[in-house]
Formats: structure tokens, sequence, C-alpha cells
């Protein structure tokens, strides 16, 4: 059967060219021998494209690299096999069975909303498969709902956030507005800020919340309801589109001005890139400043994802570039795709990838990749950051005792 | 014996009165007609009668039992039969599948989610049709029939009801006219073989004067005038306001017609 | 609260307002005329931003002048007309003789095709516009800063208004379209051009979301994502203001921009709700909108669009039937384990489509939200298996339950309407019901929903589930299609072909519609808790727009005018979608191409093709 539909797919693939250009791009490597261990990577390529774009083209860079230089377990070439998610939980279940069963891979990668993520998580723990679930950033995916088979690579909403309240130590900005999209996300984030930034500012109190729904923000309502609390800062988690809409308004009402604001991922190009020459000035971010790179292997990585596809990198583009290199040190070490001994070789898994030491923490498996943290800056007409510092996601895990209580299993 | 009896009907429209204190009654077997030039609150009347109206006062009393103000349905279940002006009826269904459904619903079986629809109470529906001429075409979607047919079959679902009133808002509107005269003996014969109470509402003289064992002149909301064909005919008035000489003489013709 | 707060809050409210009614008098205008619920609206909306967001910056190069930014908006709407003219001619013009929703359906693939359109044309990143030269600043207003481009669309809403009301008072195109709004057959009658007024109205109502996409730039960022979030709260102005009324429209974008302003500052949460909670209220008191008037009756009996004829099951019906039902139980035993995936879903969205077909094609009732049964019942089986510890047996029959009881709740308000406005109804109660899953997220986990919902043991693998899915579906969907040839069934085609008669004949229209709704709900209910088994999973997606409208496309591809046309909808949709999704991002596109093709080679759908091949036979 799979044969015959897969022949099927290749008719209409070819009948569809053009449109569909970057249908079943296999990463195949010459020099690498005999059957590719396959890894089934699904993502929200469709609906979320800005992002999830950059980080396949990534992965493909770093998987021609790893096939040319011998592939991996001994050397078979490494090879992903990419589909859409649908961007809902009930399409990705069935598109991750589709890759575990027909395609045959290993295990399965990807995934972008944290809803998604969170119901493959558990597809995979019902059917024992490993899932590396690379950009999904709620808790719950490593603490409430976490589970054997789930691992988790990019710092996840409580570590961005704490990296926020630590680098606002010695403040004593003290009345707070928050401003986040009324999703998951956005909630979580605004919990985590609100329990993390009185150890970081002592007495600090949150005097403003609002919840705009993702991509329908009424910036002008918004901006004048935060302003009428009179904080002293804001804490962002707005972003894309609505982020846009929020800052432009919030310049020209004057919200920004003299108060501190911490913000959630403004700083990564994704979402600084459109902000443009409105980028407000001494926001401290999350974020990724590719362009101060300048050694070692992630300037290579730089240079090379800029030579091949013509565009400067994303942070999706480096997730995915450290997506494959640690999924290639796990296969390189495991030395088997049995599931069980994957999982077993994942717990602890130390990679060295562009970004450093990446360790895969056992007790929640949660990836120590950090993030850049900054201060928004505006060069020329675009955004960019300054005062960048690397902050190593090790330093801004749950507690021990914490992911315990949370973890039932 | 009175079966419908109408007392001091009011309704106003805005500042219009459509209505007012129209009275008047009906006993099984007879025929009313109710004329009058245009917007003189027949339909009103009419609409006050088969429920799709409520009066600002007044009673409506079917055989003793006060049913003003009652909907539709409701005036259906104490045996009241209705056709309209424009045919109402299932277009999606059969000719014989419009009174099947008409019985169900007398039947109150309108909730049964087992029994087969098509197969249920057919043999009444093709009596029905047959009392209206109708039964060669029980198979045939009703949206095919000539208009004059679909005026029988609307009959015969009023008749399903086993009605004791059958009210008729201008049954013959639409039709040719010798279809019209067809289908008036046809309803005064089932009327007054089952001793069935009949209200209509028509434009046509020669229906009315044919017809109806009493008329009911309105004008301006208000009953002008009420008797026998004879009577009508006779009074001055309503020669004056309302039929002029030219109707006059197309009510003796129509006399002549249907009984000489 | 000072004063000078609440000027600058309310003037906030109005500059949405004023942006919201523009796009909105387009679709109002349009489903005056052609009756079309044109979903594309929004994406006419999108390309207006995204035209402008290219046209505009390259204007600004020759001369940074106000005038020059408006000479720019203005051809971004013109442009959006022209795109409109053609989506006329091309598809809209073929479908004006296929019922109304095979309309709506056709557009739906527009937007689809657009979207994906877009993401190839402008890059998946969104592009913010310039800011409009001359007003850039801030105005003082007492004591509080306020956008200068704000107080201009505040302007430009109502200038939009009146110069509508002149086009519409002072010209003959004008006085047509108010003809048509208020008697379509008029129109017809009277000799007018047909196509003509069409194609005109089209352009007008596409330019003017154009107009209203392109004002938005130096506000909001062009993204692929705008067209959908603007769509139902245009959808939501026109109906609460009532369809085809510009005035009504106006007044309800006022009334809802000012609704957000102060409603956020009470229920900072509120901002997913608060537009559908207005929605409902208003249709509940005012069933036809605050402007609207009611739908004219028909001035002649025309043929409802639904189940027509309700014959027996012929040898090849049944032939036809055994095999799919024999195939259905033979996956698990030939298919791998990917194709017995796929199957399971198929049933399961047979029978949700083939319960909302039960509403619609039989009982003349248009649901745009009959996920929320579905998602109900899905959420009742599993909260009852992961907070309440039930087994997976007790969660199935709790399922149907849930989704009944809720179908009944909505439903006593929705069969109290007719037409797009009941439409509309279920498409707020939906939302309402979303809001809640999606914000109650102590109990329902919120976006995220719940995980773990998985079959009891001896279920657990997926062949067995296979057949306890197959079992409650095929038993199900007999059981419905029993109740359409019973005189249930009989009564819900009766009411929808004509309600006077139906109550002259004893029938309590509203009563037995409710039924239905709940019947169905129950239904709906069932296919939500299987599904939920299957996934393992509850979200709040299940729910949502979306999927609705994908339960809609399926009973519409199958046919709403033959019985068991749901069905071969819902295999048909889902196996188009599972072929495209693999092959390519842009699989939207070619979902949505594939639905104009259907919509256009079968407008009866595939059950009325096959019945006609059945009649020639």
């Amino acid at each position: 059967m799979a044969g015959i539909s897969f022949t099927r797919r290749a008719a209409l693939a070819t009948a569809g060219t053009g449109i569909a250009s970057a249908a079943l791009i296999r990463a195949r490597g010459a020099q690498a021998q005999g059957a590719p261990v396959k890894v089934g990577e699904l993502n929200s390529y469709s609906r979320m494209a800005a992002f999830s774009v950059p980080y396949r083209n990534a992965i493909q860079l770093a998987v021609d690299g790893i096939n040319r230089a011998g592939g991996v377990m001994g050397g078979r070439p490494l090879e992903f096999v990419f589909r859409d998610d649908g961007s809902t939980p009930g399409d990705a279940v069935r598109v991750a069975e589709d890759l575990l069963t027909r395609e045959g891979c290993a295990f399965l990668a990807g995934t972008f909303l944290s809803n998604v993520g969170l119901a493959v998580a558990d597809l995979a723990n019902q059917r024992r498969r490993l899932f590396l679930a690379t950009e999904p950033l709620t808790d719950a995916l490593t603490m409430a709902q976490g589970n054997r088979y789930t691992f988790r690579l990019r710092p996840s909403t409580y570590m961005q956030t704490r990296m926020l309240t630590e680098a606002a130590r010695g403040r004593t900005t003290r009345r707070w507005a928050i401003v986040a999209p009324n999703y998951e996300y956005g909630q979580s984030a605004a919990a985590n800020f609100k329990r993390l930034i009185t150890a970081s500012i002592p007495g600090a109190e949150i005097v403003a919340e609002q919840y705009p729904a993702l991509g329908r923000v009424d910036a002008g309502a918004t901006v004048g309801a935060l302003a009428q609390a009179r904080p002293d800062g804001i804490f962002n988690v707005l972003f894309g589109p609505d982020l846009t809409a929020f800052v432009r308004e919030g310049n020209t009402r004057g919200l920004f001005e003299r108060r501190f604001v911490l913000s959630l991922l403004t700083g990564e190009p994704e979402y600084m890139i459109p902000l443009g020459d409105e980028t407000p000035e001494g926001w401290i971010v999350t974020g990724y400043p590719w362009e101060q790179i300048t050694d070692g292997p992630h300037k290579a990585f730089i240079d090379a994802y800029r030579a091949r596809f013509n565009d400067t990198p994303r942070k999706g583009s480096l997730l995915g570039y450290v997506t494959a290199q640690v999924v290639a040190n796990l296969l390189n070490k495991a030395n088997s795709i049995d599931s069980e001994v994957l999982v077993d070789a994942f717990k602890d898994l130390r990679t060295d990838t562009v970004v450093g030491n990446v360790t895969m923490r056992g007790i929640d498996q949660q990836g120590t990749m950090g993030t850049w943290v900054g201060e928004t800056v505006l060069r020329g007409r675009n955004g960019a950051m300054r005062n960048v510092r690397y902050a190593d996601g090790a330093d801004f895990m749950f507690p021990e005792a914490e992911v315990r209580a949370a973890r039932r299993s | 014996m009175t079966l419908l009896s109408v007392e001091r009907l009011n309704k106003k429209f805005g500042g219009v009165v459509a209505a007012n204190d129209v009275t008047f009654a009906l006993a099984a077997g007879e025929m009313l007609a109710i004329i009058g030039p245009n917007g003189a609150g027949k339909s009103t009347t009419f609409n006050m009668v088969g429920g799709q109206l409520r009066p600002d006062t007044g009673r409506v009393v079917l055989a003793g039992q006060d049913i003003t103000g009652q909907p539709p349905r409701q005036i259906c279940r104490m045996g009241v039969g209705r056709t309209f002006q424009v045919a109402q009826t299932f277009l999606s269904m059969s000719v014989a599948g419009n009174v099947q459904m008409a019985l169900i619903a007398h039947h109150g079986r309108t909730r049964d989610v087992v029994a087969d629809a098509a197969a249920l109470y057919r043999a009444e529906a093709l009596a029905l049709l047959a009392r209206v001429g109708m039964d060669g075409e029980a198979d045939r979607p009703i949206g095919e029939l000539a208009y004059g047919d679909v005026k029988r079959v609307e009959l015969a679902i009023a008749l399903a009801a086993a009605p004791r009133l059958l009210l008729m808002d201008e049954p013959t509107a639409g039709m040719a006219p010798r279809e019209r005269a067809a289908l008036m003996k046809l309803t005064a014969d089932i009327a007054r073989g089952s001793g069935i109470g009949v209200l209509f509402t028509e434009h046509d003289m020669d229906a009315v004067f044919a017809h109806a064992d009493r008329i009911l002149v309105l004008v301006r909301g208000e009953v002008i005038a009420e008797g026998t064909p004879e009577q009508v005919r006779a009074n001055p008035e309503v020669q004056r306001v309302y039929l002029g000489t030219s109707g006059h003489k197309a009510a003796l013709r129509a006399r002549r017609a249907a009984h000489g | 609260m000072d004063i000078g707060f609440i000027v600058v809050q309310s003037l906030s409210g109005l500059a949405s307002a004023s942006a919201l009614f523009i796009i909105a008098s387009g679709l109002t205008l349009v489903f005056g005329v052609t009756r079309i619920v044109n979903f594309a609206h929004g994406s006419f909306y999108m390309l207006g931003a995204y035209i402008a967001v290219t046209v505009v910056p390259w204007l600004l190069e020759i001369d940074r002048s106000p005038t020059l930014f408006f000479v720019g908006v203005l051809i971004s709407a013109i442009a959006v007309g022209v795109l409109g003219v053609l989506m006329e001619l091309l598809l809209l013009r073929r479908l004006y003789k296929v019922p109304e929703l095979f309309q709506l359906l056709a557009t739906f693939g527009v937007v689809l095709m657009v979207q994906d359109a877009v993401l190839k044309i402008w890059g998946p990143v969104d592009i913010p516009g310039p800011r409009a030269p001359g007003l850039r600043h801030g105005v003082e207003i007492l004591g509080q800063r306020f956008p200068a481009y704000e107080l201009f669309l505040i302007v430009i809403g109502p200038a939009v208004l009146g110069l509508l009301w002149l086009l519409m008072h002072r010209t003959r195109f004008g006085i047509l379209i108010r003809a048509a709004t208020r008697d379509r057959e008029m129109v017809g009658a009277l000799g007018v051009n047909q196509a003509m007024l069409f194609t005109g109205t089209l352009f007008l109502g596409a330019a003017l979301a154009g107009l209203g996409g392109a004002l938005q730039i130096p506000r909001v960022s062009a993204s692929s994502q705008m067209d959908l979030s603007i769509i139902t709260e245009a959808f939501v102005v026109t109906v609460i203001g009532g369809m085809g009324s510009v005035p009504g429209a106006f007044l309800a974008a006022v009334l809802i921009g000012q609704l957000q302003a102060f409603g956020v500052l009470v229920f900072p949460k509120i901002t997913l709700v608060l537009v559908f909670l207005l929605m409902a209220v208003v249709l509940v008191v005012k069933p036809w909108g605050l402007l609207g008037r009611p739908e004219a009756a028909a001035g002649r009996a025309a043929l409802p669009e639904g189940i027509l004829s309700i014959r027996a099951f012929g040898v090849p019906e049944r032939i036809i039937a055994g095999l799919a039902i024999a195939a259905m139980l033979a996956v698990p035993v030939f298919g791998d384990t990917y194709m017995v995936k796929v199957a399971t879903e198929v049933l399961i969205f047979a029978l949700a489509a083939f319960s909302l077909n039960f509403l619609v094609g039989n009982g003349g009732i248009v649901s745009f939200g009959h996920a929320a049964y579905f998602g109900l019942g899905a959420y009742a089986a599993g909260l009852l298996v992961t907070k309440g510890g039930l087994p997976m047996e007790p969660a199935l029959v709790a399922a149907p339950i849930a989704g009944a009881a809720f179908a009944a709740l909505f439903g006593f308000f929705v069969v109290r309407l007719s037409g797009i406005y009941l439409a509309m109804l279920t498409l707020a109660f939906a939302q309402i019901a979303y809001a809640v899953c999606f914000q109650w997220v102590e109990v329902t986990g919120g976006d995220n929903g719940v995980v773990g919902v998985w079959p009891s043991a001896w279920a657990s693998s997926r062949h067995v589930y296979h057949y306890v899915v197959a079992i409650c579906a095929i038993l199900a969907i007999i059981a419905l299609r029993r109740v359409v040839y019973a005189p249930f069934g009989a009564t819900l085609r009766a009411a929808r072909d004509s309600e006077q008669r139906a109550d002259a004949i004893g029938i309590d229209v509203r009563t037995h519609r409710w039924l239905a709704f709940t019947l169905a709900g129950g239904a709906a209910g069932l296919a939500g808790g299987l599904y939920a088994f299957s996934k393992g999973s509850i979200d709040p997606t299940l729910l949502a727009i979306p999927l609705s409208v994908d339960f809609l496309a399926m009973i519409l591809l199958g046919g709403i005018q033959t019985v068991m046309g749901a069905v071969a909808g819902a295999a048909a949709f889902h196996t188009i979608k599972d072929i495209f999704m693999p092959l390519t991002d842009f699989w939207r596109f070619l979902l949505g191409a594939s639905i104009i093709a259907l919509v256009l080679i079968f407008p009866r759908g595939l059950g009325g093709a096959f019945a006609a091949l059945r009649g020639r036979a």
C-alpha cells in the first residue's frame, strides 16, 4: 500500500510542480551509505511560514553537512521527512501517525503551536515513540504534562520570562502592566512574570493586565487601557502583527516614554524586522542578534546559511540547525532506532552545538539551549540589540523540586 | 346550530382600523362569503379567525369553545382546515405525500421516529384525494401539477384534519374561469355533504353569488350588510359602495348559471 | 477615571469602528444584492492591505506627500475592486443558479486560494506599511495624546457612509441596489441587466473591503492571517446591523467599537467573545438585526434547498452502501495502520456531516456552528476520562448527551430565527462555547486542551478502536437515516417547504425544529466523543469555526439534496485534504481549487450527480 500511495503522491507532485516546489524535499547525502535514518518532522509550514520555513532550511543545511561528513550511526544517511501539521492537534496527530507508520520514521520532531505539541507528545507517549518538541514553548510540555518520550529543545516560556525578570534585577520599577495575547503562551508568560518579578524587584505589583485576542489586537483601546493605569514598567508578550500594531500605537501615544519595558521574543529577527524604524529603544528583550556573532562554528553556520538561501538567518534557522545537530548526536550515541534505547540515550545527552553545549536535562527532559538577552536600539532604519549576552538555558531551568512536584511520571 | 361565532372583533394597524366590531355567525354545512373592496379588512378578519392575527378585542368561538388568539396549529387541532390565497403545499413531496403529511399531523404522529412516513396513512390520503378528484395524480411531485389541481390538493390537505370549519382565503385566485367554477362546486358539495362550515373570501363575484349561502359585506373594517345573496344583491348600500350596476348584473348572471 | 481618558478611549473605539464599518459596508451591500454570504470579503481586505504596502511606499519614493499616500490607498481599493469583478465574472456568475450555500462554499474556496497566493507573492513575513505623511504625530486631547491618523479615520467612516447614501439615493445604480436588496425578483422582472448590477455591486463591495485594508496599513502590518481575523467581525457587524442595511452596519460598528474600548477595562480577557456575545443578545432580542427587515416571503413557490425526493434504496444503492460498510469493516484487515486511522476519521466525520445535513438538508436549518456540539461532546468525554476518572464506555455515552444538552439550550433561541440570521446565531453560540473552552483554563486546559484521552485497554489498538467507531458511527447514521424517512423527518421537511402550511395543519414548527437541533447535536456529540478518543486529546479547535466550515464543505460537496450525500462528502473532503496536505506547503491552495472545481462541475454535490446519473439510467 505504501508504494502505491507514494506513486500517487509523486504523480500529483509532478502535476503540481511550481506550487509544490518544496514538497518532498529530502536531504540525502552522497557520502553516507545504506538505508537512511528517517526523522519525521511536522510543523506549521503553511500557517507559521515566517518561522518554520527558515527552520526547515537550516535543518536541510545541517543535514547535508552531516551526510557529507559520513552520516549518522556509522555511515547511514540522515533524512528528515517534512510535513505540515495543519496547525491543529487533530491534523497533527494524523500526520504523526503517517510519519511513524507509512514513512517509517524512527521518531518525531518539530511542531510549533503549544496545543499541537502537547497532542503529539501525548501520542508519542501512547505509542511509546520518541518526540523532540523543538518550538512549542508551553511549560506543560516538560512539567505537568511531561512524559517519558517527550523532550523539548527550545527554552520554555518560564525560562525566557525568567531571563527577562532577572535582567530587571536592581531596578526600582514597582508598578507593572502586562499585555499578552489571549492564549496559553500569553497567559502562562503573564503568570510566570507575576511569580518571578517579585524575586527581582521586591514589592513589585501588577496594576493592569490586557489580553487582546491573538492576531486581532485593538491597539488603540489596549494602549489606552494600559496608559490609564499609569504603570512604571510594561511586560509585553505580544508578537507578530499584534506587536507592530501595539508598538506603533504606543509610540504615537507616548506609552513607552519614561517606562521600562520587558518584552519576550521581540529581539528575534522574525518579529524585529517588521518593526523597522519604529523599533522602540531601550526595551529589554530576548532575541537573536545574529549579526553580532563574529567567530566560531556559529559564524560559519550564519555564513553558510546566508550563502545558500540568500537570506539572513532567523531564530527559526538557528533552532533548526541546532535540532539537526542534537538529533545526529543522539543517533550516534544511541546507535539504534529503538525508542527505549533512544529515550535512555537522550537523557542528559550533551551536544556540542553552534550555540555551545546543549544538554537535555534528564529530570524534565528540557534542553539547556539558551537565548540572547539585550536592549533594543535603532540602527539606521532597523531595530537591533545592544549590550547583548547569551543567557545559557542551564541557568534558568525550573528548580528540580518543582519539576518533581509537577511531573507525575 | 352555530358552528362559528365571531363577536365584535377589533383590530388596528397603527392608526388604521382594519376591523371594527365585526360580528357574524356561521352554521355547520353553511357557506359564508366575505366580500368587500381591497383593504376592506377581509384578510384581517380571516386571519383573526385562523389564528394568524390576534384581535385587539372581541371573541372567536368555535362550537362553544373560545379560540381567540390561539396559534394556527391549535386552531387546526380544534377542527379548522385552511387554504391560502397562494397555495401553500410541501413542494418536495408528492401529491399523496402532502396529504399523508397532513394526516400524520392530524393523528399527532409528527414525532414518530420509527415508522415509514411514505407508507403511513396512504390509503386515507388516496381516499381524500379521490374526494377532490386527484387520486390519479397521487404519486406525481406536487410541483408538476397545474395550479388549479394544486388548489384541489390543498383542499384535500385541509380536509385531512377532518375539519368542522374550512377557511378559504380567495380559493379561486389565480385560476382559470372554468377551474374556478369546478373548484367552488366541489367545495360546496363537500361542505354540504359533510356538514362542514365554510368561510371564504373571494374577489370573483361569480363564485360568491353562485355558491355562498350567505354573504357578509365589509367596507373599511365594518360590516355594512349581511344576508342571502338575494338580500345582499338587493341592498342599495351594497350596490352603491361596492357592487355597482355591472357587479349587480354579474351577480344575477352567476346565480342563473349555477341554478339554471 | 478622568474625563480625558474616557474621551480618548471613546475616540479609540470610534476609530476602530470606522475601519470596521468601511469593510462591513461592502459585505452588507454584496449580500443585499446577490444574497451571497461572501467569505472572500476578508480576503479582499487582506489584498487591499498587501497591495497598499506595495504601492504606497513606491509612490512615497516619488514624493512624501499626504496626497500620494491617499492616491496609493485609492489605487489599492480600485485594484481590489477589479479583483472582485474578476471573481464575479469567473466564478460567481456561474453560480447564481445553484443553491446559495454552494456559492458560500465557492467563496470559501477562494479564501483558501488567496491565502496561499498571498504567501507565495508576498512571502510569509508580515509587511508593515508606511505611516501616512502629515498624520504621523499625536494630537493632545484633554491631556492625552491621540494619533492624528485615527482622528482622520474617525472622519472617514461617516464620510464613506455619506457617499454611499448619496450613491444609493441619487444614482440609478444605487437605486437598483436598494431595489434588489429589498426584492431581488422585482429587479429581474423590471428587465434590469442583472449581470451588470451584480458585477457593479461586487466591484463596489470588494473596493470597500480593499479600502478598509489599505487604510489600515499605518496601523497594522499586512499579514497572511488578517483575512480570517476580520471576516468574522465583519459578519457580526453586518448581522447586528441587519443584513443589507448600510446605516445598520454603521450603527453596529460604532456599538462594537465602544464596547471593545471600554469592555477591555472591565474584563481584559473578554476580547475573544465580546462581539459574539453582543450578536447573540441582539439576535435574541431583534431577530433581523438593528435596522434589518424580515426577508420578504417569496412571491412564488420555490423548491427548497435541501433533500427533495426521499426514495428508498434501490438495488444499486444497496450494493454501494453494502460495499462501503464492508470496505470500512475490512480496512483493518487489509490496510496499514495509517489507513485505519484515516478510515476511522472518515467514519467520524461522516457521522458529524450526516447530523449536520439532517439539519441543513432535511430541516432547512443552516447551522454555521455545528462543530460546537461535536466539540462539546469531545470535551464531555475527554474531561470525564481525564478529570472524572471514568473509563471510555460511560464517557462515550456522555458525549451525545452533552452534545444534545447544549444543542437543546442554544437551539431554544436558534429556532426562533430563520435564514442567515439563524445561521449567524449558531455561529455566535459556537464562538461563545469556544471561548469558554478556551478561557476556562482550570477545567478545560485552555487552548492547550487536555491530553490523555485514550480508549479503554481492550480498545486501545487502532484496529479494535476502528471497529468501535465503525459500529457506533454506522449504527448512528442508519438510525438518523431512519428518522429522515420517519414522520419526524417528513415533518421537518414539511416545515422547511412551507412553514405556513405546516402551521395550518397543526404542526408546532418551532418545537419540532428544536427537537431536530437537539437530536443533531447529540449525534455530533457522539462523533466528537469518538474523535477525542481517536486523537487522545481535546482542545478548542474542535469547536472552532474552521471545523464548522469543514463540516459545511463536506455536506455541500456531498450534496445537501440527497440523504446519503453527506457521507460521500465527508469521505471526499477528508481524502482530498489527506492527499494534498503532505504534498506541498500550499495545500490550502489546492484544497480551495478542488472545492471550486467540484462546485462548478457538480453544482448539486456528489450525491446530486449520482442522483442525476441514476435518473438518466
